[in-house]
């Protein structure tokens, strides 16, 4: 069985390993290192993305994570995991994993009370998509590697680069799992041609 | 559309501080530290609860430039406190741009009987209960997070302790109850029938509950976690010890890894002080905040 792993250092994982199950895969929580041995694909959560990083370091999953990446295994970031994952953040502020050629910008729609829902169509995954925004982040721009999957009011809020899928809204949080079942069939797919 | 405030917005901010401390801040400097010790939000306060205790009289909403001043210092939420009852506190503080608004008992209530209609606002609130009546109360007034009175500015765990462990074994005792058991229960503790019905289906409170009131060290946030919170404030713990940041960093990851022993004898040793705390007898019925609401 495909076996997925949701970062739970701090933040709404417990609502991505629901997420996980109902589209057909094992959900694990990670919270050692090691347990990246064990599972074909990662999902980043939502969460405080200074707090996220804060204990990536402390636990030293920075390297390891890239490094799972960089085999070709498919790692999902939701709202502070796409920041975790871009390539440059607020044009200058401190790049976490930069796996993905993507320029985020952080809190972009505003303060807690500018957060909002919002119907939209995801290319290739789902259309008429109920997306929850909570002071998230947008993608000012992608780099050549990656392609857009989804804007709100012209700005890039779902991309994806091979392996890699970032989203700034929290699909976990309703349950409509189209852009889990996605990234599931992204880590099926990388599993069968990893072990070919 | 877009819309704003609706439930799924602003309950889903407090998902996203779930696993993490939130830290009571008295101006930037404090912010700071608490956000490089990591912290998910900060609550922007002009005391400490125990400086609250200490200096009497009543208790108001912060000035708001200390508030403005925690805004701009730190990119993680900012979380402040109005009184209870207090409707223009809270819209204040919503006009700010506040993320989430405590209407709490740490401060001096401003209506004895009615708690603010907190559904009719876009920012979120959180409120303080100590027993399934008054979690579901807050929650059907429209609270979006929930939060254990405790007895604020103490550094004394023992209240927090007995209202999570209240709460949880009331979650379990409705779920093992019939329909017509449930209507009972609901009439004996003023709790909304239909919120306790969802409630014995989920086997859970519908918001995030964190625990809060007498958190003073790592090993107090690991054992609130082990009862069933979904992350912690502390209030006067931090910026009362000795060392305000090593506490905070300390208290973060015995949040996060709440079951793991030997880290956290690992980094409970050398602490310093933790904040002097006080017994529960010797406050008067005056001095208890969280009978402050019900």
């Amino acid at each position: 069985m495909t076996t997925i792993g949701v970062l739970a250092l701090q933040g709404a994982f417990r609502e991505h390993i629901r997420s996980v199950e109902a589209s057909g895969a094992k959900g694990i929580l990670v919270k050692r290192i090691e347990q990246l041995d064990e599972i074909d694909g990662l999902i980043i959560p939502g969460g405080e993305s200074t707090t996220i990083r804060r204990l990536i370091d402390k636990y030293n999953f920075l390297e390891p994570i890239r490094q799972f990446g960089k085999q070709g295994k498919p790692i999902f970031g939701t709202c502070a995991g796409l920041i975790l994952l871009a390539s440059e953040i607020d044009g200058s502020y401190d790049v976490h994993l930069g796996l993905m050629d993507i320029r985020v910008r952080r809190n972009a729609f505003g303060r807690q009370r500018e957060s909002f829902e919002a119907d939209l169509d995801i290319k290739g995954v789902a259309d008429q998509y109920n997306a929850v925004f909570i002071r998230a982040p947008y993608i000012e721009g992608v780099g050549k590697e990656a392609s857009v999957l989804a804007t709100y009011k012209g700005n890039i809020v779902a991309a994806q680069q091979d392996n890699f899928l970032a989203c700034s809204f929290h699909p976990e949080l309703t349950d409509d799992h189209r852009i889990t079942e996605h990234f599931v069939k992204m880590v099926e797919e990388a599993k069968k041609s990893l072990a070919s | 559309m877009a819309q704003t405030g609706t439930d799924r917005v602003k309950r889903g901010m407090a998902e996203m501080q779930k696993g993490g401390v939130i830290m009571d801040v008295v101006n930037a400097e404090q912010a700071k530290i608490a956000e490089e010790a990591g912290a998910v939000a900060v609550m922007a306060l002009e005391r400490v609860p125990s400086d609250i205790r200490a200096a009497g009289g009543v208790a108001r909403m912060a000035d708001p430039t200390i508030v403005e001043e925690v805004m701009n210092a730190v990119s993680i939420p900012v979380m402040a406190k109005a009184r209870i009852g207090h409707i223009t506190e809270a819209r204040v503080l919503e006009s700010m741009g506040v993320d989430y608004i405590d209407e709490s008992e740490v401060l001096t209530p401003a209506d004895e009987i009615y708690h603010i209609k907190k559904d009719d606002y876009t920012v979120p609130f959180v409120c303080g209960c100590r027993n399934i009546g008054e979690a579901t109360r807050r929650i059907r007034e429209g609270a979006s997070m929930l939060r254990t009175k405790g007895e604020p500015g103490t550094g004394n765990i023992v209240e927090a302790v007995s209202h999570m462990r209240q709460i949880q074994s009331q979650i379990r005792q409705l779920q093992s109850m019939s329909d017509d058991e449930v209507m009972v229960y609901a009439k004996e503790h003023g709790a909304p029938f239909d919120l306790l019905l969802e409630i014995r289906e989920e086997g859970r409170l519908p918001v995030v509950n964190f625990a809060a009131g007498g958190i003073a060290t790592p090993s107090d946030a690991s054992l609130m976690m082990q009862l069933g919170a979904d992350g912690v404030f502390v209030g006067s713990g931090i910026f009362k010890s000795d060392n305000p940041a090593k506490f905070a960093r300390a208290i973060v990851e015995a949040t996060t890894h709440y079951d793991d022993y030997k880290l956290i004898a690992e980094i409970s040793k050398g602490l310093g002080t933790a904040m002097k705390g006080l017994e529960m007898n010797t406050l008067s019925q005056d001095q208890r905040m969280q009978d402050r609401s019900q």
